[in-house]
């Protein structure tokens, strides 16, 4: 079948959105795009419409911004990883027993499924993705959003298992607290209520 | 008895690796009496659920 170009085109927002939040660099990003753009229209007998066009699009994106991510070859540096993980966020967190601090103990989300259907609310989950340190974020994202196991992950770059756990339990923490003060505590929620 | 630091390791772990049976206990039991590590949990399986639905794909999954 013949996939008309105009329903691509319509795609690529969403198409740049994800790999942004992987490359981080408009260049690698545009790059990637055109590349997914010309093998689909290259393989387009190979799209049988069993699957939406976006997941069979988004297959084919997925496996470019894997290259692009390998082609870069930006093994991540352990002394950068470091130094992400050094900014006391523990002690912020919990006290010298191991418990939640009073200000820091987490309150509970009202309704938070409610969010996926705002587009505001997207903005605020990239804003707070994009806010990540790079290379913790490229972690986060190979494990969430390329669903990489953990043990391939550390050996693409070169990282101990538990040191792949350190950096995806950061990153998980990091977007909880962004999330809840820039989302469900903060206006943007209160706002998109009412 | 598991600090609220350790859980909150465990809470992320748990994504990413199959617990062991004893950690999968001492967690539970952690939650079932703090608050906060049980809104904790329920933030980051947010998150994690977040990631799945940010591009729509999710009902062509298998």
């Amino acid at each position: 079948m013949t996939i008309d170009t105009s329903v691509l085109n319509a795609l690529r927002p969403d198409m740049t959105r994800f790999a942004y939040l992987l490359l981080r660099d408009q260049h690698a990003v545009e790059d990637v795009i055109q590349e997914t753009m010309l093998t689909a229209i290259e393989k387009q007998d190979g799209f049988k419409n069993k699957s939406s066009l976006k997941t069979w699009l988004f297959s084919i994106l997925r496996n470019k911004t894997i290259d692009a991510l390998r082609r870069g070859k930006r093994e991540v540096n352990i002394s950068t990883l470091s130094n992400d993980e050094d900014d006391g966020l523990e002690e912020v967190l919990f006290n010298h027993h191991g418990a939640w601090n009073m200000e820091t103990k987490p309150n509970t989300w009202s309704n938070p499924d409610a969010s996926f259907e705002q587009k505001q609310f997207w903005a605020v989950f990239d804003a707070c993705l994009n806010h990540l340190p790079a290379q913790t974020s490229r972690i986060f994202m190979m494990r969430e959003f390329l669903e990489f196991d953990v043990d391939d992950i550390c050996k693409e770059l070169n990282l101990s298992t538990s040191n792949c756990w350190v950096v995806l339990h950061r990153a998980r923490t990091k977007l909880r607290l962004c999330l809840d003060t820039k989302w469900f505590s903060g206006q943007g929620f209160q706002a998109s209520r009412s | 008895m598991m600090n609220c630091k350790e859980a909150s390791q465990l809470m992320s772990q748990e994504l990413d690796r199959k617990l062991s049976w004893r950690e999968v206990i001492a967690l539970k039991l952690h939650i079932t009496l703090c608050d906060g590590c049980a809104n904790a949990r329920k933030q980051v399986s947010f998150i994690h659920q977040a990631c799945k639905h940010a591009f729509d794909l999710d009902e062509e999954k298998k």
